[in-house]
């Protein structure tokens, strides 16, 4: 399989490990479903990025999701954390919101769905660590601004919609901050309950 | 898989007959509901002409149109061709539908703009006509109303599409030459008018018409910046020295011996060529074959010669690091999935757009049944510069026996702008 995934080696590096430019991910270790429900997405244009589109115009969905499949079972070391570029409160605000949330402005922590580690659950719900910040905001920008979108009911449109560009700013500086966890796989669906419905997980 | 999807469409098929006689009365009243092999029959004609892939949106419903087409005048939006009374084409009758395809006319008269193939599928007989009308109306009927087309001052003129046609159509089916065996002939027919080749194979003029004294020569497809080889050059896409089951495998399964198909091509394999059946991929080789004609001689670089030999030594260093692994140290390949470079023609054409294009862009085959899980090309924008790209092309032209001409870094920058949809 390796060799038949050789075409996303120059951005997403040969173990899906990433690659220096911040704006390409990493994919090794995400769930599968997630990674799926991502080629199927570029495929048909809902998520916009003309290379990936391009890439995976014409390949069959079940070739996908052995792609799919495969990239999940890879687990090379994450990446040494980033340096934060923000202050220190902005990074304070940064944890509070990923751990916490803020309920007065119905915004749910992101460990209420990513899990207590940000490891993600299968199947569909990607980890978080291991990102570069210019990625992360990149991503929960698309999602304000309504360019990424995931099946309905899309819980992170409404989420996104509700963070400011400072929330943004504070939350890819302090997840991108975060050291490597002792385990980095996601964890089994069902782990926990979600705080409300996913159209990218089954319940 | 099929006899349940049969029985889907024989059932959608009742259904859009029990709307029809409610709307349009007299016209369907009666008419003989079609059996399952026409319906069959009509299916497959409408992969042949690959009807799905233009009337069908990005994530949209089967057959009801709206994909926007782009084209130097401005952007066509794609019609509902299910059977939806309003929407549709549910109040057309066979008569008219043949109409349509024979003469590029709707049913109220009106001229279809020729992004619409009808210069091809006027070749196409009533029998078969007949058989898609059918098989549409058996789909399920989408309401979903046509998006106005977008098109440029004076192109959004319907009337100059007369001009158009008195310049660039000829009207008529197919007619076999009964000098070629019925083999060649029936892939004549299907490369000529269902398949239309001639839309993308035959250069387009600045009217964006083709003209027939140039059929299948290539030209640079509009708007896509993909360059769609001669079918008549051995020396681009001619198949004349490649074995018909080379051709029929490429057509059919996206990749062979000799080359993979890519870029617009890839979509033509998936969405119509991979379903046709093994006797008419190889129909259409062995006219393709015949179509290969010997051409003149290769084209002279441009770039000095001086230039030239500094450009392949960078050339060789980026093909040793970055080619070899897969394409081999003397362009051999692994075919059929990683291509030899070495005598590919599609390396070698006068217009190096699509050899660097790959480089830039990378590109799998289509994921088909006879080739499901198909190798991929890594893109190389990312990571190799203009000077890099146009060394490794000019190398991989001039290499191993190859005869292409060196290109130059400006072209290689200008095609990392080209569109990639």
């Amino acid at each position: 399989m390796a060799e038949r995934v050789l075409a996303c080696a120059p951005c997403h590096g040969a173990q899906g490990e990433g690659t220096r430019d911040p704006y390409f991910p990493r994919l090794a270790g995400k769930p599968s479903g997630y990674l799926y429900n991502q080629l199927i997405a570029f495929r048909n244009g809902r998520r916009r990025y003309p290379p990936m589109n391009y890439l995976l115009a014409f390949l069959p969905p079940e070739y996908l999701k052995e792609m799919a499949d495969y990239f999940a079972s890879l687990n090379p070391p994450l990446p040494p954390p980033s340096v934060p570029a923000v202050a220190e409160d902005a990074l304070n605000a940064g944890r509070t919101l990923v751990t916490q949330g803020d309920a007065t402005r119905s915004i749910p922590a992101c460990t209420s769905c990513h899990g207590p580690n940000l490891t993600g659950m299968e199947p569909g719900i990607p980890g978080l660590l291991g990102l570069r910040p210019n990625y992360i905001s990149a991503q929960l920008g698309a999602w304000r601004y309504g360019t990424r979108t995931a099946l309905s009911p899309d819980c992170m449109q409404v989420v996104a919609g509700h963070l400011t560009e400072a929330d943004v700013t504070a939350i890819a500086a302090w997840l991108s901050s975060r050291p490597a966890p002792a385990e980095r796989r996601s964890v089994p669906q069902g782990t926990y309950a979600l705080p409300f419905a996913c159209g990218s997980q089954p319940q | 898989m099929t006899g349940l999807r049969h029985l889907a469409l024989r059932v959608a098929g009742v259904i859009a007959a029990t709307l029809l006689a409610g709307v349009a009365g007299a016209q369907t009243n009666g008419a003989p509901k079609p059996d399952a092999a026409i319906l069959a029959k009509g299916e497959y004609l409408a992969r042949a002409g690959d009807c799905i892939a233009c009337h069908t949106a990005p994530e949209g419903r089967t057959f009801a149109g709206g994909r926007p087409m782009p084209t130097p005048f401005g952007t066509l939006f794609t019609s509902n061709i299910t059977p939806d009374p309003e929407t549709g084409i549910g109040r057309w009758t066979a008569d008219q539908f043949y109409q349509m395809m024979h003469t590029g006319r709707s049913p109220d008269g009106g001229l279809l703009y020729p992004a619409m193939p009808f210069g091809s599928y006027t070749k196409v007989t009533r029998a078969d006509s007949d058989a898609i009308y059918a098989f549409l109306m058996s789909v399920p009927a989408i309401r979903q109303p046509n998006r106005p087309h977008d098109l440029k001052f004076p192109y959004n003129n319907r009337q100059l599409i007369l001009g158009w046609r008195t310049l660039f159509f000829r009207e008529g089916e197919f007619k076999p030459d009964p000098s070629q065996s019925a083999e060649w002939n029936r892939g004549a027919y299907l490369v000529e008018g269902l398949g239309h080749c001639g839309m993308c194979h035959t250069p387009i003029n600045a009217l964006g018409g083709n003209t027939e004294s140039q059929a299948f020569q290539g030209g640079l497809i509009p708007m896509q910046n993909w360059y769609a080889p001669s079918l008549t050059s051995n020396r681009e896409a001619g198949v004349g020295d490649w074995t018909i089951e080379e051709i029929s495998d490429l057509l059919r399964t996206g990749v062979s011996k000799r080359g993979a198909v890519y870029g617009p091509m890839a979509e033509v394999t998936y969405n119509s060529l991979q379903y046709l059946t093994a006797e008419d991929t190889r129909a259409m080789a062995v006219y393709l074959k015949s179509l290969g004609q010997e051409t003149p001689p290769p084209a002279v670089s441009s770039v000095p010669g001086s230039e030239s030999s500094l450009l392949l030594s960078l050339g060789k260093t980026v093909y040793d690091q970055h080619c070899a692994a897969c394409h081999g140290a003397q362009g051999q390949g692994k075919p059929p999935h990683y291509p030899p470079l070495a005598d590919n023609q599609s390396i070698q054409m006068s217009s190096a757009v699509n050899a660097i294009r790959m480089v830039l862009n990378g590109g799998y085959p289509p994921g088909t049944a006879g080739n499901p899980r198909p190798y991929g090309m890594p893109p190389f924008a990312q990571t190799l510069s203009d000077n890099e790209v146009a060394a490794v092309v000019t190398y991989i032209r001039t290499s191993w026996g190859n005869r292409g001409a060196a290109v130059a870094a400006a072209e290689a920058n200008q095609l990392r702008s080209a569109p990639l949809d």
